[in-house]
C-alpha cells in the first residue's frame, strides 16, 4: 500500500518537487505490472466482501474476473487501484525494477462504472486536466492523439454532459490510454455499449494487451470485450472459486460464469 | 510534481467549472442576501444596535453562506466518481484538499465582497475608514471557515446524510472562529475603531492550526 508521507517531507515538497518522497519520473517500463494479492480480506461493517483472497497476476496477462453480483470483483479492482485499503492481507503491484508507489500509480489506468469525467468540462478540457495532473510531456499533443484514437476529435470541444454513454466510455478509455498504462483495471467496461461499441472496445484492449499492458477486468456474461482475454478467474462469495491459470481453458470458466448468472 | 503545482491545477479546474456552471456563487449570494435582509426587517435596528449587533449578523450570514457553499465541494466529485480519478493521480493527496480549499476561500470571499456594500446600506454602518482592516478580518475568517468547511465536506461526502452532516460537524468547530471574527469586527465599528490584536492573533492561530491539521491528516480524509 501507499505509504504515508512524513510531515517534514511534505513541508519541503511545497517548494521543491525533488524533495517529494516519490517524484514521478515517467518510468521506462515497457512490460506490464504484476499484481500479487495475499490473503486479502475486506469488511464492510458486518459483511465480509473478500475472504482471504490470494491471486497472482503476471506481467502482460489479460485476466477476466467473473462471478455473480456481490462476489467481490469491484472491491478487488478498487483495492488494486489503491482506492480501498484491505481490512487484512497485502497487495503488491510492481513494475520491472520499479516499486515506487507514485510511479506505479502514474502508469495505472482505470475504467469503472462511473466515467471519472467532469460533466461541466469539454472532452478536451477533461483530458488536458488529467494529462497535466499526470505531468505528461507534451500534454496537448497527447490529448489530441488520444481523442483521435477513440474517434472523438470532432466532439473535442463539446461538454461531457452532452455525451451518450458510449461516447463517455470512449472518452474514459482515452483518459486511461493517454498515460500509456502498464496496468489497466476495468470494471465491467462493456456495460451500456452496443455490440459495435463492445467490438471496438475489445479491439482497443487487444492492442493494449499486445503492447504488454497487464489488464484485470471484471465482466458479466459473454461479450465482445473478452476477445483478447488470456485467463479467467471466477470469484464466489469473496474468494477464488475457479482459476483457469495462464495456460488453462479460460473459456470453460467464462462459460461456467454465464451459466451461474 | 510539486504540491503547489498540483493544487493550482485543481484550483484552475474548480474555477473553470464554477465560471461555466455559476451554481455556487450565485445561489449562495442570493441566499445570504435574503438572510441579511430578513435579519434587518426582523430587528429593524437603531444606529447603536447596528454597531452592536451588525457584525454578529454579518458573520452569521457568512457562516450560513459557507455551510451552503462548501457542501457541494466534494459531493460534486462523487457524481462521476471523479474523486477516485483524483486519488489515482500521482500527486500528493493534500494537493486535492488545498486546491479545493483555495477555490472555496476565493468563492466565499467574492460573495463577501459583493455582500459588504449591501450590508453597509442595510445597517447604516460606515466602513470606508476601516475598510483595509475589515478586509483583513474578513480574509482571516474566510480562510478559517474555508479550511474547516472543506475538510468536513470531504468527510461528509462519504456519509449517507451528507447534507445534514456538514452543518452538524462544522458549526461547533467554527464557533471560536465566529466569536473571534465578530469581536474583531465589533472593535472596528466602535466609536474609536481599532483592531484588537488578541482577536487578530486568535484568527491567525485558528487558521494555522487547522491548515496544519489538514496538511498532516489530509490524505486520510478521502479513504472509503
Amino acid at each position: 500500500m501507499l505509504a504515508s508521507v512524513p510531515a517534514r517531507r511534505r513541508f519541503s515538497a511545497i517548494f521543491f518537487a525533488a524533495d517529494l518522497p516519490y517524484v514521478v519520473k515517467p518510468p521506462s517500463i515497457s512490460s506490464g505490472f504484476s499484481i500479487q494479492f495475499e490473503g486479502i480480506e475486506k469488511r464492510y461493517g458486518m459483511r465480509l466482501a473478500l475472504r482471504g483472497l490470494s491471486l497472482r497476476v503476471a506481467p502482460g496477462e489479460f485476466v477476466a474476473l467473473v462471478g455473480a453480483n456481490g462476489s467481490g470483483k469491484t472491491t478487488l479492482l478498487r483495492i488494486a487501484a489503491q482506492l480501498i485499503r484491505p481490512s487484512a492481507g497485502t497487495i503488491r503491484v510492481s513494475g520491472k525494477g520499479d516499486e515506487n508507489p507514485l510511479a506505479i500509480r502514474a502508469r495505472t489506468g482505470m475504467i469503472a462504472h462511473a466515467s471519472f469525467l467532469y460533466e461541466e468540462l469539454t472532452a478536451e478540457e477533461n483530458l488536458h486536466f488529467f494529462a497535466r495532473l499526470y505531468d505528461l510531456p507534451q500534454a496537448p499533443e497527447a490529448c489530441e492523439a488520444a481523442l483521435e484514437r477513440v474517434a472523438l476529435d470532432a466532439r473535442a470541444r463539446d461538454l461531457v454532459r452532452t455525451f451518450s454513454r458510449g461516447m463517455r466510455q470512449r472518452l474514459s478509455l482515452a483518459r486511461a490510454m493517454m498515460i500509456a498504462p502498464r496496468l489497466l483495471l476495468l470494471d465491467e467496461p462493456a456495460t451500456g455499449l452496443d455490440p459495435e461499441g463492445q467490438s471496438w472496445l475489445g479491439g482497443e484492449l487487444a492492442k493494449m494487451h499486445g503492447d504488454g499492458c497487464t489488464i484485470l477486468m471484471s465482466t458479466h456474461g459473454r461479450n465482445e470485450v473478452q476477445s483478447a482475454v488470456t485467463r479467467a478467474v471466477r470469484l464466489q462469495a469473496g474468494a477464488v472459486a475457479e482459476d483457469s491459470g495462464e495456460r488453462g481453458d479460460f473459456r470453460a470458466v467464462l462459460a461456467g460464469s454465464v451459466a451461474e448468472n | 510534481m510539486s504540491l503547489g503545482r498540483a493544487a493550482s491545477l485543481i484550483l484552475a479546474k474548480e474555477l473553470r467549472i464554477e465560471l461555466r456552471s455559476r451554481e455556487l456563487v450565485s445561489t449562495t449570494l442570493v441566499f445570504v442576501l435574503l438572510v441579511l435582509v430578513l435579519f434587518s426587517f426582523t430587528f429593524d435596528p437603531t444606529t447603536a444596535e447596528s454597531h452592536r449587533f451588525g457584525p454578529g449578523l454579518l458573520w452569521l450570514g457568512i457562516l450560513f453562506a459557507g455551510s451552503l457553499m462548501l457542501q457541494p465541494s466534494f459531493v460534486r466529485e462523487k457524481v462521476n466518481d471523479t474523486l477516485s480519478a483524483l486519488r489515482m493521480a500521482p500527486i500528493d493527496p493534500f494537493a486535492v484538499l488545498l486546491g479545493k480549499l483555495a477555490a472555496n476561500a476565493l468563492f466565499l470571499f467574492l460573495v463577501e465582497l459583493i455582500l459588504l456594500p449591501i450590508f453597509v446600506a442595510l445597517y447604516n454602518l460606515p466602513i470606508l475608514p476601516i475598510l483595509a482592516r475589515l478586509l483583513l478580518v474578513l480574509s482571516l475568517g474566510t480562510i478559517g471557515l474555508a479550511t474547516t468547511g472543506t475538510v468536513f465536506s470531504a468527510i461528509a461526502a462519504h456519509a449517507r446524510l451528507r447534507e445534514l452532516l456538514l452543518p452538524l460537524l462544522l458549526f461547533p468547530v467554527v464557533a471560536p472562529l465566529l466569536i473571534a471574527s465578530t469581536e474583531a469586527t465589533v472593535s472596528l465599528f466602535s466609536p474609536q475603531p481599532q483592531l484588537d490584536p488578541v482577536w487578530l492573533v486568535f484568527l491567525v492561530a485558528f487558521d494555522a492550526v487547522f491548515l496544519t491539521a489538514a496538511w498532516v491528516f489530509g490524505e486520510y480524509l478521502f479513504e472509503e
